[in-house]
């Protein structure tokens, strides 16, 4: 057959979607063809993740089209794109952990008898058949409680092939695989290919891409930017093709002077999170921890903090051990943590302004246990006018405040205890350009007055326009140390996929 | 990725026999219902007037309206969520029997009942829809139902009862026809007992409740409807209530506006003792309802023990602190067990 005859199961054409002001996906193009293992490959939110919820019917396009067979299609809910012959495979699975194997592949379509009575017995028999097909040992009577992500995975493709899915998304699926577990994935994987299906296949190992795919599309700030076939393609081309953009001027990087070294992180371990992780950071510095997300930084710094706990490894904070465990004692200790998700972990986000931003304060404004209404009050209100906080009232909930100010707001709570060391997470997820700029600036005068800085961060320009070192963490390790004058997108690219520019195929 | 794959197994190494039993036992179940029996059996050594035709007579009739009750509360915990307003339904139900004696005094006793079940089933779907549609937790909203409906009634009552003498001879009689010798109205609760169980454990709709309680996203993304179905759940709960007011009026002759009062927290004290979990996704109604006779056993063998029946509500309490102990000790069990226990693949 003539493959201009047959349309693909699966394209979108020009599909458009924002989030607020934020545009996920800008005129995104891209055909899915029969017997095809298809790559999308891009930098943290270069909008995989929304494109792979479009194609689940999760998220409904503002503009543009998917076609079906090459007919307009518009899913309104999950179901549709399941009726479609759409199946997606989450990098997280969503299984019944109480209901059995079987049940969870069957669900809502359960074979049935002639007084439409669930057919357990053949449910099995087909559960057995599937996983004989997908050369899989699994009880199919045993509950998904208790089963590895990759077993879960397993029961999905499962689901997907009783379904008889003729387009299978999978969502970073090894992230969380050991090698063998993703060999094996990948075995079904081609099985399924060479069998007609459509495959997607989004991962951010080049070796996996380079080997698995045969089609690899690079996608870049919610846009398409090439789509070729494997063989014409090297990871140089793939990873110039994810960064290329300039960096922007828009960082206000003041130089610091550099004083001692505060903070020293020796050999620090958790089996299957992180190892063998060291680093030091001097007084007035500012360290970036880059990789890509599940990289294991921010489970580091928590370690680090005490918040989680650690197997093996020292941290020393002006030469004394922190004992580990115990957040506490860091605080006094001088180490203060802005957590990734002020939502959830920085803010309390019905309580008011000042109660937020004097929260770690608590013991200093109260007299006799009591807190002092007034002594918080100034508090924060004088914190608020350093950090320049826009606010109507402080009684006001930080609920109110926009996602820039309540970060404001987590800085102030933690800057107010003086600490030498400041973790920050992902300081500016969220946050408008213009606040984001004003977050920057607060970061490098801090340095300035010599405060020790490590900052987590998904965004290449901000970590190369802030820091003065960088650190790369690849699958739990840092795989590479970069100065300011060496660190750019490529070097970082290649050392957060676990690349080296000579290995390159 | 149709049938061209059929011939393929991607590698299969040949498949393990020796793989755990097929059927999973209900332990938990079997574990309530070895301490009714041990339960019964020492209360009857202790003193065999307990099993007297009266005192087993006694002991089904006394059974019977918290399993009926017990077996709707666990088909709404299992979608997670909880009707607390069981207790004042189940008074609407049992008042509204009687009143429609007094008014209609011809009325044929199946029709009387019939009317019971639809009062408690009106009351369950209002529960549902509420819950379905304001999007508040269950627990919020039949706390409320729970003042509004008995409300109602005494609102209804105006401070009246209705009397035995009120209800005709043949509703009364209810509780002494037998069937293959146990009381018509615990065969009739038995029948509810096996009928909602089988629908859980072989519709699909009844295995949906289990997915939405055990991953309501998934459920979502897998394309069951839940909000329909859990407002199944609440309409079936609220006409079992309904059931269980009218198998009280027929047992007890004389009602007024405060029956039922307290019994909620006895229900879910019944699903729980029986191994329904207040998390939802697990138990059966076999289990809720041999948790009601657990229960009921206990109150009617504490007097034979010579226990001060102040204590009851102490056992019960310690009842309920050791089943939920026991599942959690189970849960972990298992967790270790099949965290070993995946696929075993290429």
């Amino acid at each position: 057959m003539d493959p201009a005859e047959v349309p693909p199961p699966l394209a979108l054409v020009d599909v458009t979607k924002s989030f607020g002001s934020v545009r996920a996906l800008r005129g995104l193009s891209l055909a899915l063809n029969s017997g095809e293992i298809h790559a999308l490959v891009g930098e943290n939110g270069a909008g995989k993740s929304t494109l792979v919820k479009t194609i689940a019917g999760v998220h409904r396009p503002d503009g543009g089209q998917v076609l079906v067979d090459g007919r307009p299609t518009e899913f309104a809910a999950p179901v549709d794109a399941q009726n479609a012959g759409i199946a997606v495979i989450y990098q997280e699975p969503t299984l019944f952990p109480d209901l059995s194997v079987a049940e969870n592949i069957f669900v809502g379509r359960q074979p049935r008898t002639r007084l439409r009575t669930i057919d357990r017995a053949r449910m099995r028999r087909e559960t057995e058949e599937v996983f004989t097909r997908l050369g899989v040992d699994m009880d199919p009577d045993r509950p998904a409680r208790g089963l590895s992500i990759a077993d879960q995975q397993l029961v999905e493709i499962a689901k997907a092939l009783t379904r008889q899915a003729r387009v299978l998304v999978m969502d970073e699926p090894t992230a969380a695989l050991s090698g063998v577990e993703a060999e094996r994935l990948f075995t079904v994987a081609r099985t399924l290919r060479d069998g007609g299906a459509a495959l997607l296949f989004i991962s951010h190992r080049f070796d996996e891409v380079f080997s698995l795919c045969d089609r690899i599309t690079v996608v870049r700030d919610g846009a398409f930017v090439s789509c070729d076939p494997t063989a014409d393609l090297d990871v140089d081309t793939v990873v110039r093709r994810m960064v290329g953009r300039e960096v922007t001027s828009l960082y206000p990087k003041e130089d610091a002077e550099h004083g001692e070294t505060v903070l020293e992180v020796e050999g620090l371990t958790r089996h299957g999170v992180f190892a063998d992780v060291s680093f030091s950071v001097r007084a007035g510095e500012i360290v970036a921890l880059a990789g890509l997300v599940g990289a294991g930084r921010s489970e580091v710094i928590r370690a680090v903090f005490g918040v989680d706990r650690y197997d093996a490894g020292s941290v020393r904070l002006a030469g004394k051990r922190l004992a580990p465990g115990k957040p506490k004692a860091s605080m006094a200790a001088g180490i203060a943590l802005v957590p990734e998700d002020r939502r959830q972990q920085g803010l309390v986000m019905e309580s008011s302004i000042e109660r937020n931003a004097t929260a770690t304060r608590r013991w200093p404004l109260s007299r006799l246990g009591l807190l002092r209404p007034g002594a918080e009050r100034a508090f924060a209100r004088e914190w608020g006018e350093r950090l320049n906080l826009k606010f109507g009232d402080l009684a006001d909930s930080v609920s109110t405040l926009s996602g820039g100010n309540q970060q404001k707001v987590v800085l102030a709570k933690w800057l107010s205890t003086e600490p030498r060391v400041l973790f920050v997470d992902e300081p500016t997820r969220g946050i408008d350009v213009g606040t984001k700029a004003e977050v920057h600036r607060l970061l490098s005068t801090l340095a300035g007055r010599g405060l020790a800085i490590v900052m987590v961060s998904s965004e290449l320009p901000e970590v190369l326009g802030m820091a003065d070192r960088v650190l790369v963490m690849h699958e739990g390790r840092i795989t590479a140390e970069l100065d300011r004058a060496e660190a750019d997108e490529e070097s970082v690219m290649y050392a957060a996929t676990g690349q080296r520019p000579s290995e390159a195929a | 990725m149709t049938n061209t794959t059929d011939t393929s197994t991607a590698g299969a190494p040949p498949r393990a026999d020796g793989r755990t039993a097929r059927r999973r036992p209900q332990f938990r179940e079997l574990g309530v219902l070895l301490a009714v029996v041990l339960l019964i059996a020492a209360t009857w050594l202790h003193n065999p007037g307990f099993l007297s035709s009266q005192g087993v007579r006694d002991l089904f009739l006394g059974a019977t309206v918290l399993a009926v009750l017990a077996v709707g509360q666990a088909m709404v915990l299992i979608t997670k969520n909880v009707d607390l307003s069981v207790g004042s339904v189940m008074g609407l139900s049992a008042f509204g029997t009687g009143l429609l004696f007094v008014t209609l005094p011809g009325l044929p006793v199946p029709v009387a009942m019939l009317a019971g079940i639809g009062i408690g089933l009106v009351c369950g779907l209002a529960n549902g829809l509420l819950v379905t549609s304001v999007q508040v937790p269950s627990l919020v909203v039949t706390l409320g139902t729970l003042y509004a409906y008995r409300g109602l009634n005494h609102w209804w009552a105006g401070g009246g009862q209705v009397n035995a003498h009120d209800m005709p001879a043949a509703f009364l009689a209810l509780g002494r026809i037998s069937v293959l010798g146990v009381p018509l109205p615990a065969a009739i609760a038995i029948a509810v007992v096996a009928v909602v169980g089988f629908y859980l454990a072989r519709y699909r709709s009844g295995r949906e409740l289990y997915a939405i309680g055990s991953n309501a996203d998934a459920a979502r993304l897998s394309g069951i409807p839940a909000a329909r179905r859990v407002m199944v759940a609440f309409t079936v709960n609220g006409a079992l209530a309904g059931l269980a007011g009218v198998l009280f009026a027929a047992r007890y002759g004389t009602v007024d506006s405060t029956v039922g009062t307290g019994m909620e927290l006895q229900v879910v004290a019944a699903a729980v003792v029986g191994g329904v979990a207040i998390a939802g996704g697990v138990g059966t109604v076999y289990g809720a309802a041999l948790g009601a006779v657990l229960l009921t056993t206990i109150t009617a063998a504490l007097p034979i023990w010579q226990i001060n029946q102040f204590w009851q509500q102490a056992v019960v309490g310690a009842l309920i602190l050791a089943a939920i102990g026991l599942d959690r000790l189970l849960a972990l069990r298992t967790a270790r067990k099949l965290r070993g226990g995946g696929a075993r693949g290429a």
